[in-house]
C-alpha cells in the first residue's frame, strides 16, 4: 500500500509542475510514502516543516489559493487536531464565504486509525470530524489499488481533500495496474455480492469484514460488502440499492460510536430504505473510549471478524 | 512625523484612501444602529493610516489577508466601495453574494485573501501566499494584518520561524490597536509585540500607527527585504481603536471598559486630522481641496448605499450547495 501510495505521489509531481507536498520529516519519510521524492523534485517541491501543525495547515490554504495544487502532510491523523483551525474555519469554508472566487486544491493527508499499540494519541479515526465540516472531501482507502487510484483523483481534484490512510494496513499487499489509473471519488465498490445481508465497511475495516462475510458464507450467509472508499461525496445510492435488497445492514467503522460515520449510514438508510428492512441496522464501533495501548486492550477495542459474526448471527434472528 | 518629498497628488491620493475608509465606516456606524445591517461590523476607524500607508506599497498580484475588522484594508488594496457596501447589507450583489458578510470581504483579483473571523487566522494563510510568492519568483509579496490581540495566538510564533527560516516574502503587520476583544492589551500581553521577531532572527520595526507616512516609509523598506529575498519582517504598528470591539456593544456590556480620557486623547492623534493639518501647513493642497475630496467620498458612499439598497438579497431557493465545491 506504501509503495502504490509513493508511486502515484511521484506520478503526480512528475505531471503537475504546480504541485508540492510539505510536512513534518517528508524528506526522509517516516511511513515510506513520500521516500525518494525529495531527491528527485527538490526541496521547493518537496521540504520538510518545522513541528508546526497549526501553521502548516493553514499555509497548504495561502498556496492553493495563490495557484498551487497542495499536499500538505500531516503524519499522524490525532496531529489534524492541532491544525485543525485552518482544515475547520478557512479550507473547508473559504470557496463557499467568498461566493466561489476561488478553488482550493489542497490534500491533507494522514494515517489513522488503529492496531499498532500507538495509544490513543496517535489511533484515532477521526473521519467523523471532517464529514461533518460539509466542505470537505473524505477519502478512505482500503487497499492497495485503490490508495494510488484515489490518490491520483484527490490530488487532480480542485477541492480540499482529507485523505485517510488506514494504519492498520500500511503493509497491506495487493494488485497496482502498471498503468495510471484513477479510482473517482464518490464510486463505492462492492467487494462481495450478496442476497442475506449488506455489510459497509470502511477502511481498516474492510479487511475483518472481508474474512466475516468469506466465513458466513461457509455457513450458507450471503453477504454483500460494500467499500463505501469516499465518505464524502458518500455513494448512498449504491449503499440503498443494496440494503433494498438484502433488507439488513451492519455498518463497520473504526471511529468512536457517538456520530461516527456509521451513525451517518444508517440513518441515511433508515430514512431511504424503512420499508425494506427486515431487521434494525446495526453498527459495530468503537466504544466511545480513548484508544488503549497494551495490545490485548486495543484488540478488544477495535470492531473485528468476531464481533461482525456475533452482529451478523443476532440480525439473522430476526424473521 | 516622517519626512517626506510626496507629491501633492502623491499626498492626496493617501488622503482619499484614508478618508474612503473613514466615510465607509461612518455609515456603517449609522448603519448598525439604525438596524440597517444583518451582521455585526467591527469598526477600523482611527487605524486607517496603517492599511493605507501599507497597501500603497502593493499593487494586485501582492497578497494580503486581513482581520475581523477588515474594511479598511479591503479598501486600502483596490476592493470597492459599493461591493463592499453590498456585502455587509447582505445582497447578491456584494463582493461575496452576501455569503461571507463584513468578517469575510475578499476580492481575490485584487490580491485580497480576505477578512477574517478567527483571530490570527490569516497569519498562516499568508505565510501560505508567501511560499507561493517565494516559488512563483514573481516578486510579489504577501502580508498579513493583525492585532495585538492576534499576536498572543501561538500560530505567530510558528509562522515568524518558519518564513524566517524559509526566508519567505512576507510582512507580518501587528496593528497594537490598545485592545484584545473587550481587554485593554496590557492586561492580556507580556513584553513588546514587535520583541518577538527577535528570537527568530526575524527583522522588525515599530512604528507611529497614526502617522501615514511613516507606515508608508516602514511598509517600503519590509516589501524591499521580502523582495530581494530577504525574508520576513514583523512591524508593530501602534494606533488606536477609536470604536468599540464591535459597534452595538454597549447594548450588551454591563460596564463600561474605556476610558474616555484616553479616548480624546487619541481622537487628538486622530491619523486622518493629522494628515489633513500636514497637507494643510506644508502648502500641498488648501483645506478646500481637502473639502472637495472629502465630498466626493460622501457621495461614493452614498452611492454604493444606494446600490446596495435597491439590490436583491440572495434567493435562498436557489442552489444552497453552489460554492461549497468546485
Amino acid at each position: 500500500m506504501i509503495q502504490a501510495i509513493n508511486e502515484a505521489l511521484d506520478g503526480e509531481m512528475q505531471r503537475d509542475k504546480k504541485l508540492i507536498l510539505f510536512g513534518e520529516d517528508v524528506e526522509i519519510s517516516l511511513f515510506g510514502d513520500t521516500k525518494g521524492l525529495v531527491d528527485k523534485y527538490g526541496t521547493d517541491r518537496i521540504r520538510n516543516t518545522p513541528i508546526s501543525e497549526t501553521v502548516m495547515s493553514g499555509m497548504a490554504v495561502g498556496a492553493a489559493a495563490a495557484g498551487f495544487n497542495v499536499v500538505c502532510h500531516m503524519m499522524f491523523g490525532n496531529f489534524m487536531y492541532t491544525g485543525f483551525d485552518s482544515i475547520a474555519n478557512q479550507a473547508s469554508k473559504l470557496r463557499y464565504m467568498t461566493a466561489g472566487q476561488i478553488s482550493l486544491p489542497i490534500v491533507y493527508m494522514s494515517v489513522f486509525g488503529g492496531g499498532r499499540s500507538a495509544a490513543a494519541q496517535h489511533s484515532d479515526a477521526m473521519h467523523p470530524l471532517f464529514m461533518n465540516l460539509g466542505g470537505l472531501k473524505v477519502v478512505t482507502p482500503s487497499s492497495p489499488m485503490d490508495a494510488a487510484g484515489l490518490l491520483r483523483a484527490s490530488i487532480r481534484d480542485p477541492n480540499p481533500v482529507i485523505y485517510l490512510q488506514a494504519a492498520g494496513r500500511g503493509g497491506e499487499l495487493g494488485e497496482v495496474p502498471d498503468e495510471e489509473f484513477i479510482v473517482e471519488l464518490g464510486k463505492a465498490a462492492v467487494l462481495r455480492n450478496g442476497e442475506d445481508l449488506t455489510i459497509v465497511a470502511i477502511g481498516a475495516m474492510v479487511r475483518p469484514a472481508l474474512r466475516s462475510v468469506d466465513f458466513q458464507k461457509t455457513e450458507g450467509v450471503s453477504i454483500e460488502l460494500i467499500d463505501p472508499r469516499t465518505l464524502v461525496p458518500l455513494d448512498k445510492e449504491m449503499i440503498f440499492k443494496s440494503v433494498r435488497k438484502t433488507g439488513r445492514l451492519i455498518i463497520v467503522d473504526e471511529a468512536r460510536d457517538t456520530c461516527s460515520a456509521a451513525s451517518h449510514i444508517a440513518a441515511l438508510c433508515a430514512e431511504e430504505c424503512f420499508s425494506a428492512l427486515k431487521a434494525p441496522i446495526k453498527r459495530v464501533t468503537v466504544n466511545d473510549i480513548a484508544i488503549p495501548y497494551s495490545p490485548p486492550l486495543e484488540k478488544n477495542v477495535l470492531p473485528n471478524e468476531k464481533r461482525i459474526n456475533n452482529t451478523v448471527s443476532e440480525i439473522l434472528k430476526f424473521a | 512625523m516622517a519626512d517626506t518629498n510626496f507629491s501633492n497628488d502623491q499626498m492626496l491620493k493617501l488622503y482619499e484612501s484614508m478618508l474612503r475608509i473613514r466615510k465607509v465606516e461612518e455609515q456603517l456606524a449609522k448603519d448598525s444602529k439604525e438596524g440597517n445591517i444583518p451582521g455585526a461590523v467591527h469598526l477600523y476607524i482611527g487605524q486607517e493610516a496603517v492599511a493605507v500607508g501599507v497597501c500603497s506599497q502593493l499593487n494586485d498580484k501582492d497578497w494580503i489577508a486581513s482581520t475581523h475588522r477588515g474594511h479598511g484594508h479591503f479598501l486600502a488594496k483596490g476592493g470597492e466601495t459599493r461591493l463592499l457596501m453590498a456585502e455587509v447589507y447582505g445582497r447578491d450583489t456584494g463582493i461575496c453574494r452576501g455569503r461571507g458578510g463584513s468578517m469575510h470581504v475578499a476580492d481575490f483579483s485584487k490580491g485580497i485573501i480576505g477578512a477574517n473571523g478567527i483571530v490570527g487566522g490569516g497569519i498562516s494563510i499568508t505565510t501560505g501566499a508567501g511560499l507561493a510568492s517565494k516559488l512563483t519568483n514573481d516578486g510579489s509579496v504577501a502580508v498579513a494584518f493583525f492585532g495585538d490581540g492576534a499576536a498572543n495566538q501561538g500560530v505567530l510564533a510558528e509562522a515568524l520561524n518558519i518564513s524566517t527560516l524559509w526566508q519567505l516574502p512576507v510582512i507580518f503587520v501587528c496593528e497594537n490597536n490598545g485592545f484584545s476583544e473587550f481587554s485593554p492589551t496590557n492586561t492580556v500581553t507580556a513584553g513588546n509585540i514587535v520583541d518577538r521577531a527577535k528570537p527568530y532572527g526575524t527583522a522588525c520595526e515599530t512604528v507611529d500607527g497614526n502617522d501615514v507616512i511613516a507606515v508608508w516609509q516602514c511598509a517600503e523598506r519590509a516589501k524591499l527585504r521580502a523582495s530581494r529575498g530577504d525574508g520576513p519582517t514583523l512591524i508593530e504598528a501602534h494606533t488606536y481603536r477609536q470604536r468599540g470591539h464591535v459597534e452595538a456593544e454597549a447594548s450588551f456590556l454591563s460596564k463600561n471598559y474605556r476610558d474616555s480620557q484616553e479616548i480624546e486623547g487619541w481622537v487628538s492623534k486622530d491619523p486622518i486630522t493629522l494628515f489633513e493639518k500636514r497637507i494643510v501647513d506644508a502648502g500641498q493642497a488648501k483645506i478646500e481641496d481637502l473639502q472637495v475630496i472629502s465630498r466626493a467620498m460622501e457621495a461614493e458612499v452614498n452611492e454604493a448605499v444606494e446600490f446596495a439598497e435597491k439590490s436583491p438579497y440572495p434567493d435562498p431557493g436557489g442552489n444552497e450547495q453552489q460554492y461549497m465545491f468546485t
